[in-house]
């Protein structure tokens, strides 16, 4: 089954990049920093490497947020990502992202997907080599 | 601008002829009062006369860091304790310090070669000079102290720490020139990008800098985040404390106060001679110290000299920037490394600060060397993907040039100790 072609929600927005040492307390650290501004969290994901993490994350005020977790010493910066929405059904991912972006030529840096409060929907974040294409593709 | 013309540009020939002069009357001085070098001549089965040119100097012995501390604390005295106007001490990370104490002459010899040394870095009477380096049993203090005071500089006797204030006494006194070591100028610069302070809008032009080996990139470095140019110098508590040499604005090596210090380069193996040009120990003799003269010290510090004219004027021999120690070389698998050559690679990896930490371990009997370097925000990326390329990019120039396996860590900023004073680079935790 083919989704319904219709126009879909997607939106380049920033995201918050966090250096973080596989050290225990430190992911703590950070995570009081945000509670501390009354920041929330709308979408985390970490990629980990042997000795480090790299925890990206959408906040409500990501300029504010980021600002505070550097003042608390880490390194931190802003990344423009692609936000989309795509129809939480199988296949939905596959038919509504990674095809068309294939199709066109785009290389997913990385991504993470989680659900909507909207019945039948899902967000998924997207980092890609050309982020203004990408826009475009997923917005057919 | 050069403070004292007679000496700093007399013509060799004159020159050699003061300095073997000088070097007769010091080594018949040491050989009459200090049964240390009495005995140190006669098991060469030489005296003082055995010396008729300066190219005789080779068969003279060394003195040693050891021989400092067998004769700690005053067995190297050449002069009764009443006639001592004060006295210093290094840090004695290694055991005890070395003791030195100073005659009433040998603090207006060091008063002396400190207004060379801080004219020719280019302070004048008309500078606000703030010195950070530590006051007290340490040598920086006091000696840059009296320099600048007798260069005619407004000297604020800050010494280190406290960097608010260091900051807060720059802004508001408006300090043209900052002594200090390397790495405080660069926890200065930092300091006051925390706070949001420009250093570009304060009048700091010049930092004399000195007693710890750095880089050429280190100094790139330093220029970039503070509005200064950073001038090296050199000396060590042994021989007189700073005031041994300093670079003139040219920047072509350290002009060597000859009148007062007689340089040699020595194979740090063999202890043989080396010619000009030739990177070796460095072997310093003192001419005109009274209460602790010392005959062919050997330094530990590797550099080489060069006689070649200076634009500046000066005719004194120059030595290039201390590139390493031979007590910091660490033998990793038989390789011999100095923190300086991995210090030199990675600065060179853009974006790279020069907050490091060498660690050595040992494994199953293998030794391992593990490099820690602190992720600025100018590094750093979102993508797993180029931190992985950046790590695996230091990996390789290091083992390029030191030919043995090292394991990069990538740290969050400042989790390697900034220290005031000396830094620490190097952590080597074998156990053999």
């Amino acid at each position: 089954m083919t989704p319904r072609a219709e126009r879909r929600q997607t939106m380049k927005i920033k995201q918050v990049s966090v250096f973080v040492e596989n050290k225990p307390g430190r992911l703590v650290e950070m995570l009081e920093v945000l509670r501390g501004q009354k920041m929330n969290i709308r979408a985390l994901c970490i990629s980990e490497g042997s000795d480090f993490g790299i925890v990206r994350m959408i906040l409500s005020d990501p300029g504010k947020g980021a600002e505070a977790i550097r003042k608390a010493g880490f390194t931190a910066t802003e990344t423009t990502v692609l936000h989309s929405e795509m129809p939480d059904e199988p296949g939905g991912l596959l038919e509504t992202v990674a095809k068309p972006l294939a199709e066109a030529g785009i290389n997913l840096e990385y991504f993470y997907a989680f659900i909507n409060p909207a019945p039948g929907k899902a967000n998924i974040v997207l980092k890609v080599s050309d982020p203004d294409r990408a826009e475009q593709v997923l917005r057919r | 601008m050069i403070w004292n013309s007679k000496y700093e540009t007399m013509p060799r020939g004159e020159l050699e002829a003061l300095q073997l002069e000088r070097l007769k009357a010091q080594l018949s001085r040491v050989y009459e009062k200090v049964p240390f070098y009495r005995h140190a001549f006669q098991q060469q089965g030489m005296t003082p006369d055995s010396i008729r040119t300066l190219a005789d100097m080779s068969k003279i012995p060394f003195t040693t860091k050891q021989d400092f501390r067998d004769n700690y604390p005053f067995g190297l005295l050449t002069v009764p304790l009443e006639q001592v106007c004060r006295i210093h001490a290094s840090s004695g990370t290694t055991g005890k310090p070395v003791v030195a104490p100073y005659t009433a002459n040998d603090l207006r010899m060091w008063t002396e070669v400190m207004a060379r040394t801080l004219t020719c870095a280019g302070v004048t009477k008309d500078d606000v000079m703030q010195n950070a380096y530590g006051y007290g049993l340490f040598t920086g203090g006091l000696g840059f102290h009296y320099g600048g005071e007798r260069v005619g500089a407004a000297v604020i006797p800050t010494s280190t720490g406290n960097t608010k204030r260091q900051l807060m006494l720059i802004q508001d006194v408006g300090t043209t020139v900052i002594t200090c070591t390397p790495s405080y100028t660069l926890i200065l610069a930092e300091a006051a990008a925390e706070i949001g302070m420009d250093l570009r809008l304060t009048k700091l032009r010049l930092g004399v800098c000195g007693a710890e080996p750095w880089s050429e990139q280190m100094r790139a470095e330093i220029e970039a985040k503070l509005p200064i140019k950073a001038m090296d110098i050199y000396g060590l508590t042994e021989v007189v404390g700073p005031g041994v040499s300093v670079e003139c604005p040219h920047r072509c090596g350290m002009h060597i106060f000859e009148d007062h210090f007689l340089p040699e380069v020595v194979d740090p193996q063999t202890g043989a001679p080396l010619p000009l040009g030739q990177k070796g120990e460095l072997v310093l003799t003192t001419l005109t110290k009274e209460a602790l003269p010392v005959i062919r010290f050997r330094t530990r510090d590797i550099a080489s000299l060069s006689s070649e004219p200076c634009q500046c004027g000066r005719t004194l021999v120059r030595m290039t920037k201390v590139t390493g120690r031979t007590d910091d070389m660490l033998k990793i698998r038989g390789v011999n490394v100095f923190p300086s050559q991995i210090e030199s690679i990675l600065l060179q990896v853009e974006g790279v600060e020069p907050h490091y930490m060498i660690i050595v371990d040992r494994e199953r009997h293998l030794d391992d060397l593990e490099i820690w370097i602190e992720v600025s925000e100018a590094v750093f990326s979102d993508e797993m993907r180029k931190m992985e390329a950046l790590q695996k990019k230091v990996k390789d120039e290091v083992e390029a040039t030191l030919g043995i396996g090292v394991r990069i860590k990538l740290v969050e900023p400042r989790s390697i100790a900034r220290t005031e004073g000396k830094a620490k680079r190097v952590m080597d935790r074998r156990e053999l």
